[in-house]
């Protein structure tokens, strides 16, 4: 391979505000068209913005998580187009002096650790939505989604491989949901990722020319996307053409990029400050506040997890790659300093079943307490591990109480010895060949014994005790 | 007793509360006159008379009650057609909001509303407040009461034009960069220009967002004052509102012996007229007859001004007027084809020319590669401008200069030549630039007897050093009380 691939990223991330950028409209998802709107957010002639402080707060914070330096006199500017999206015809944005700048993520790749650098992060508001309407032969405006806070987090051209972006944006995703800034989820468009790329001969000092694909709305589709970019390019390239600067849409339905519009046509956006809004002081007690009251982050907390609470790195990437598992997780171990098996539960059972039935992580069903039930009764021989699932499921599904729930349907193990020995002996009664085969060497014969007194016994007995009285009676 | 439409909105307001006349007997006086005279003057854009007698009678009861006890409660008030109004129509005087109607009121408007006065139309101006003429309305110009062969100034033309034909007692006006004080010195009447960040932005339609003030025109001081301490002070829509307030009750003519007046001498050269300039070395006089210090200074960075200020006032008019694209209200052309020429075509058809002179120069200031070299620097000339009116103040109360060159000039006298009216704008730009306030009152004739202004120009928020220096010089004159001869009421010409 004589290609090198040169990634940069702008990721645009929604705020988990209650409240829109600029005014008091919800900023919630989902509402019908056009019922979250005022006279600012919808560009009335005469409408002021006035600034959502949880925005400047939120975007410290990210910058903060993402060891940048925050710009302690900062502003707005406005960046002028025409769009139906867009009634104002400019967005409030940031260019010169943008929130934060010069930070950077580490991620692992298969070299060793990386740092990605972060050339800013800057604040902005969210445009409408169009809606086409072929039968009518019409667009329809919502006009719900502006004024949506966004942050723009722009990378430097870091990235050599799509495996090194899905690491970075993945992890960027974890700050953001540890901050309690963003919700993240790329299906509701409130984590959007734009591709730079371009690629150069290896060991070529100079960037190639680079492209923009837009409407990657998922990691499968950045890879996708990255992996047809980069294609495309150097076989541009090989065949003596040139790679002309373009902003690609990205089809997910075609797997193919096309192009939106070249360098040529490119707007210009007229920047210039924005005279609505006053410029924003961030003083030392709004930031040492700020910092007082960050949660711990994801590489922090795993190596808590591994230090102290002996999990294996993987257990722990995995505990804490969410951070409403990460929760459950430290809310169940205060109860019981049962850490691996609380731990294997977690990423067993409870991930399986948010899966399957489609439930946030954010709303888990279960309670630690529950989880602690069922562990302690496995603990205790009241039940064994198949019925443990099963009534971990119950838990689940129709929250149910563990305790009442075993009692009542009656899956205590019989803890009564003198029933289990009674049982065994009519087991090898009933089993000749299977005893005399495992008494002349035949070790794999044990097993179907234990499983045929188990069946006698509809399973629920301790299979450990079984196994004793079985070993103890056949010598 | 005085005719109720030569009171002041005080007087009426008092007359009011002492029963000596009825809130509905104050509009219909006014209406009278409107009748009369607006159908030569065309002061107005819209009026609506029944929705301000029915308002009339439940205001009346309210005062009877003593439920309103303000200032301005049962006056009638005209507003300038960009201050956005529920009940009337906001046009802007341009045919892209002909039809508009603002679904809220300014947060001016609504203090008003709260005071108890009464709103009986919207006023002509410049379309979308660009000129100094009233002429570029696309509802058609409104004529000078003193000549109605002359303009009334603008942009706020039909709001000084109103007060001095005693159309209405009050009215709001809006100065960007003379707005206010221009058309009140070319029609003999009084108005304020507040310190930006003084009073609400919020549901004016923007213009230059830096420079842009709502502020009160009337006969005198104590109107102007009245008015402006109802519309001054805090708002949570606007966040360059200030929270320092203003306290009629410091207005005072005795202020004025302790005071130092400076006269920048670049205000008394050049283009300047001879009765002008003989006006306010008169007031000058007064003022020292009166008991103040006054000397003449010098400011030469002044003469940056009025490039400065139509480079940020452009670029930021050509990003605000954006918003009128055909989408969402306002004008929209017919039989367009695509996205591109609804733009366009509504753009093109729904500005008059001066608007889109200012959108094309604005934007050319602000594209790629020129903002350094224009919006930046302007920028820069707005910051050393105001530092010397700051080191000026350090020495000097109150700037005493000329409001305009020239009194009213005639209609049509600047079609071909837009740079000519952009000058005439230089002793009012400077005091926008710098956010300062600014008084403009009446201080003399010319020898066509034509009305002369002069402006007070005063410290960041001392509203009230300003106003008290023209209430000491309107005690000792009687400009303010000279009232045009309307000579052609119920014809047409």
């Amino acid at each position: 391979m004589k290609w090198e691939t040169v990634i940069g990223l702008e990721v645009h991330t929604e705020l988990a505000t209650n409240t829109k950028i600029f005014c008091g409209c919800s900023a919630k998802f989902g509402a019908e068209a056009n019922t979250d709107i005022c006279e600012v957010c919808t560009g009335m002639p005469g409408a002021l913005p006035v600034l959502n402080k949880k925005v400047v707060e939120y975007a410290i914070k990210t910058g903060i998580a993402t060891n940048c330096e925050i710009t302690r006199y900062t502003r707005f500017d406005r960046k002028n187009y025409f769009y139906p999206d867009l009634p104002k015809a400019y967005q409030i944005s940031q260019l010169y002096l943008p929130i934060c700048h010069d930070g950077y993520i580490r991620i692992d790749t298969p070299e060793g650790k990386k740092a990605i650098k972060i050339h800013e992060i800057h604040m902005e508001e969210d445009a409408g939505k169009l809606i086409h309407d072929k039968e009518e032969n019409c667009t329809l405006i919502d006009f719900n989604r502006c004024g949506i806070p966004l942050l723009e987090i722009v990378t430097e051209a870091d990235f050599r491989n799509a495996d090194e972006v899905i690491a970075f944006v993945e992890k960027l995703r974890e700050i953001l949901q540890y901050t309690g800034v963003s919700d993240c989820k790329m299906q509701e468009g409130s984590l959007r990722v734009d591709v730079n790329l371009s690629v150069r001969l290896k060991g070529q000092e100079d960037f190639g020319t680079r492209t923009e694909m837009k409407n990657l709305n998922s990691f499968h589709e950045i890879r996708r996307a990255i992996s047809y970019e980069e294609k495309r390019q150097i076989e541009l390239l090989e065949k003596g053409k040139k790679v002309l600067q373009q902003t690609r849409r990205w089809d997910n339905a075609k797997g193919v990029s096309v192009s939106m519009r070249s360098k040529e046509d490119a707007k210009d956006y007229k920047y210039f400050p924005e005279p609505d809004l006053p410029a924003i002081q961030i003083t030392d007690e709004m930031l040492e506040s700020i910092k007082a009251s960050m949660p711990e982050l994801p590489e922090s907390k795993r190596k808590r997890y591994t230090d102290t609470f002996g999990l294996s790195e993987y257990d722990a990437q995995l505990l804490t790659s969410d951070v409403y598992i990460s929760e459950f997780f430290e809310n169940t171990v205060s109860l019981s300093s049962d850490c691996k098996e609380i731990a294997n539960w977690i990423l067993g059972e409870l991930l399986r079943l948010l899966k399957e039935n489609c439930i946030e992580t954010k709303s888990i069903p279960v309670t630690p307490k529950n989880l602690i039930d069922i562990i302690q009764m496995v603990k205790e021989n009241k039940i064994n591990r198949t019925t443990a699932k099963e009534v971990f499921e119950k838990v689940f599904t129709e929250s149910v109480e563990p305790i009442k729930y075993v009692q009542d349907n009656n899956l205590l193990l019989i803890t009564d010895f003198s029933r289990i020995k009674s049982v065994v002996e009519e087991v090898i009664r009933d089993n000749e060949k299977s005893v005399s085969d495992y008494k002349s060497g035949k070790t794999s014969a044990f097993g179907f014994i234990v499983g045929q007194t188990m069946k006698a016994l509809n399973g629920k007995a301790p299979v450990q005790e079984v196994q004793k009285i079985l070993k103890e009676r056949l010598g | 007793m005085k005719k109720i439409c030569d009171m002041t909105a005080v007087e009426i307001s008092t007359a009011i509360k002492a029963k000596e006349i009825t809130v509905t007997e104050a509009v219909l006086a006014f209406f009278d006159e409107i009748n009369k005279y607006d159908g030569i003057l065309h002061c107005f854009n819209c009026t609506d008379k029944d929705k301000a007698l029915k308002r009339a009678v439940e205001i009346q009861k309210k005062i009877d009650r003593k439920e309103l006890t303000g200032l301005l409660a049962g006056v009638p008030v005209a507003v300038k057609d960009n201050i956005l109004t529920k009940d009337f129509p906001t046009t802007c005087s341009s045919k892209m909001l002909n039809d508009f109607i603002s679904p809220y009121n300014a947060t001016v408007i609504e203090r008003l509303l709260n005071e108890g006065a009464i709103l009986i139309g919207k006023l002509n101006m410049d379309e979308f407040a660009m000129g100094s003429t009233t002429e570029s309305s696309y509802s058609g110009l409104t004529r000078n009461p003193w000549d109605i062969s002359k303009v009334p100034g603008g942009s706020s033309g039909g709001s000084a034009a109103c007060v001095s034909a005693r159309l209405s007692p009050v009215s709001l006006g809006t100065d960007t960069g003379g707005s206010i004080r221009q058309p009140c010195s070319f029609c003999g009447v009084s108005g304020l220009k507040p310190t930006y960040g003084s009073v609400s932005r919020y549901g004016l339609v923007a213009y230059a967002s830096s420079f842009d003030q709502i502020g009160p025109i009337a006969k005198d001081v104590d109107d102007c004052a009245a008015l402006y301490s109802v519309i001054c002070g805090k708002d949570g829509h606007d966040s360059t509102v200030s929270d320092i307030g203003f306290d009629f009750k410091k207005v005072s003519a005795d202020n004025i012996s302790k005071m130092r007046i400076g006269i920048p001498e670049q205000f008394l050269c050049g283009e300047i007229s001879e009765d002008v300039k003989n006006a306010i070395l008169k007031s000058a006089e007064v003022f020292k007859y009166s008991g103040a210090e006054v000397e003449v200074f010098s400011m030469p960075i002044l003469k940056y001004a009025v490039p400065a200020y139509y480079i940020i006032a452009c670029a930021q008019a050509s990003s605000n007027l954006a918003r009128y694209d055909g989408v969402k209200f306002g004008f929209r052309a017919e039989d367009c084809n695509s996205l591109q020429e609804v733009f366009i075509n509504s753009r093109s058809q729904g500005f008059g020319m001066e608007v889109k002179r200012r959108i094309m120069l604005g934007s050319f200031v602000l594209s790629s590669g020129f903002y350094e070299a224009y919006y930046k620097k302007a920028l820069k000339a707005k910051r050393l401008i105001e530092n010397e009116f700051l080191k000026a103040f350090e020495k000097f109360d109150i700037i005493l200069s000329p409001v305009s060159p020239t009194t009213a000039n005639k209609i049509g006298e600047f079609a071909d030549n837009p740079l000519g009216m952009y000058l005439g704008d230089i002793y009012t730009v400077p005091v926008n630039l710098a956010g300062l306030p600014a008084f403009s009152c009446p201080c003399g004739f010319d020898k066509n007897n034509m009305p002369i202004g002069m402006q007070l120009i005063g410290k960041h928020f001392k509203e009230e050093e300003i106003l008290s220096a023209a209430k000491a010089f309107q005690n000792v004159t009687d400009f303010r009380k000279r009232a045009p001869e309307l000579s052609f009421g119920g014809e047409s010409i």
